[in-house]
């Protein structure tokens, strides 16, 4: 019990002492995971809408892969984007190995598929006579589209909430392709592991109230931009 | 007015994302022959030593370095695979070996400390005041108290393994050795709930021990000595790695100032230095 009242109290201090290295590491966490978001709502957006909207050929499988990644293991994500990333690799020229851009490039790969099946699952329950209506009025097939991308915001949204929630707390790949270096590469849950390896338990726990709190404050601002306005 | 509002926060959202979008370069932007990559043991992270080391080095020099803090033993994978610049590892047989196979060069010794072999204060096994670390594993064993093993190829966990065969037991499989797969300081802790023992390095074991609870059993046995090397990895087989920055770093952990630092690091929050600088020194003669 002592060690979480202990963790509250250091987290309280970390914050508003403005702690420079723990202001940077939650700065870069913000900032890796936010831009992975960013980029896995494009490409998960846009294709989960053109599988959603499209027939063709062996669609059933593709809709169960990308379900499947919707659960991929962090860790095995990272595996991969390392044995990428060697110096010695397929991508090594790029040497972005052990930097925050390679923990983008995870983060990315592992929100996709999550950002990709929740955009897919939303615009397939749109009501399919919409799309005829929408047409018969007139639409171009790309306002069609984005007369439905917006019909489904609400589900969106929560896409948005589940890939960067996803990515925020994941720790697996963050490690392995951006080796924890200090003032670098080093996020909340790294430091958090190595903290607790270290036996810094109160310290630990103070990153983790401050993970938390991060957490909240962008899911209470997405939600409120979801929730202002509910469909009749 | 709704939809100016949300065209509003749209516009908002963008713009926020592409400032974000745009600042990436600037932390991604790093020269590149600027950097070394630093494969080392978990003990020198876990005890600090590192934080005050690298900071001297990085101002001296201009280098980054990137540390990567995993065993001995993948420390050396990454070396073999030209994935490293430079290592600074415990675990000397494997290190000949790397030597030997050509992944290497310019092997320098660095600094020693010495292993320690803990355990609950009621001491099950009855080990307490032993001399000889070989005989304390025989009693662990016959009295089947369960211990607690890295199980990871780190350099402790190398050590762990040629104490048990020189004892002539296998330990592997049996009820009451356990392998947790994880670095120096979270064993420490699992052994430290679980109540079992343990071999750790004494650096990391003083910097745990307030949370602790376990004992210091066995030490002073000449088995025991922990000894760091600095390795640079062989550029002619990797012709990728930053051979002149492993050249500056190497040169730095042997240099005069590194090792008074070395010297007097932890003496004044633990009592007592938690690595004791060896450079220029004959391997042999350590702990004599």
């Amino acid at each position: 019990m002592d060690i979480i009242i202990e963790g509250i109290k250091q987290a309280v201090i970390l914050l508003f002492t403005l702690d420079p290295e723990v202001i940077g590491i939650t700065w870069l966490s913000l900032k890796v995971s936010g831009i992975a978001t960013f980029i896995s709502l494009l490409i998960g957006v846009s294709v989960g809408t053109l599988v959603a909207l499209t027939q063709f050929p062996g669609r059933r499988i593709v809709v169960s892969l990308i379900n499947t990644g919707m659960g991929l293991p962090p860790v095995v994500v990272g595996l991969f984007v390392t044995i990428f990333l060697w110096r010695n690799g397929p991508l090594g020229f790029l040497e972005i190995l052990y930097t925050p851009t390679a923990i983008i490039m995870a983060q990315t790969v592992i929100a996709t598929p999550i950002v990709m099946g929740i955009s897919l699952a939303a615009i397939q329950q749109l009501p399919a006579n919409l799309r005829l209506q929408i047409l018969a009025l007139g639409a171009t097939r790309l306002q069609m589209v984005w007369i439905l991308v917006k019909e489904a915001r609400l589900p969106l949204l929560a896409a948005i909430m589940a890939g960067f929630g996803g990515v925020i707390s994941e720790v697996g790949a963050s490690i392995m392709v951006g080796g924890n270096i200090k003032g670098y590469t080093r996020v909340l849950t790294t430091a958090t592991v190595m903290e607790t390896s270290k036996g810094n338990f109160d310290i630990a726990m103070a990153l983790s109230i401050i993970l938390l709190l991060l957490a909240f404050f962008i899911n209470a601002v997405l939600t409120h931009v979801q929730q202002r306005e509910r469909p009749r | 007015m709704k939809r100016l509002n949300r065209t509003c926060s749209i516009a908002l959202i963008i713009s926020v994302m592409s400032v974000v979008f745009c600042a990436l370069p600037a932390i991604a932007a790093q020269p590149q022959h600027k950097n070394i990559i630093l494969a080392t043991t978990t003990s020198t992270q876990d005890s600090g030593l590192l934080d005050v080391l690298l900071p001297v080095f990085e101002k001296s020099t201009g280098y980054f370095v990137k540390t990567i803090a995993v065993g001995s033993g993948q420390a050396m994978a990454m070396g073999q695979k030209g994935e490293a610049d430079v290592l600074l590892v415990h675990s000397p047989d494997a290190e000949k070996k790397f030597m030997a196979e050509g992944y290497g060069v310019n092997r320098r010794l660095v600094m020693h400390n010495d292993f320690i072999i803990v355990g609950p204060k009621n001491d099950p096994a009855g080990i307490k005041g032993s001399r000889s670390s070989i005989e304390a594993f025989r009693k662990i064993a016959s009295t089947s108290a369960v211990f607690m093993s890295r199980g990871d190829n780190s350099g402790t966990d190398a050590k762990e393994k040629s104490i048990w065969k020189a004892a002539g037991i296998n330990p592997e499989g049996q009820k009451w050795y356990q392998q947790t797969g994880l670095g120096m300081g979270q064993t420490l802790s699992v052994a430290a709930e679980k109540k079992t023992y343990t071999l750790a390095d004494r650096g990391t074991y003083l910097a745990l021990k307030k949370n602790l609870g376990l004992d210091i059993l066995v030490e002073g046995d000449a088995v025991l000595l922990n000894i760091y090397h600095v390795i640079e990895v062989n550029p002619a087989k990797w012709p990728k790695v930053n051979s002149a920055g492993a050249k500056a770093f190497s040169d730095f952990m042997v240099g005069r100032q590194t090792q008074d630092i070395i010297r007097k690091f932890g003496v004044e929050k633990y009592g007592s230095p938690l690595f004791f600088p060896d450079a220029g020194k004959k391997e042999d003669a350590l702990g004599k």
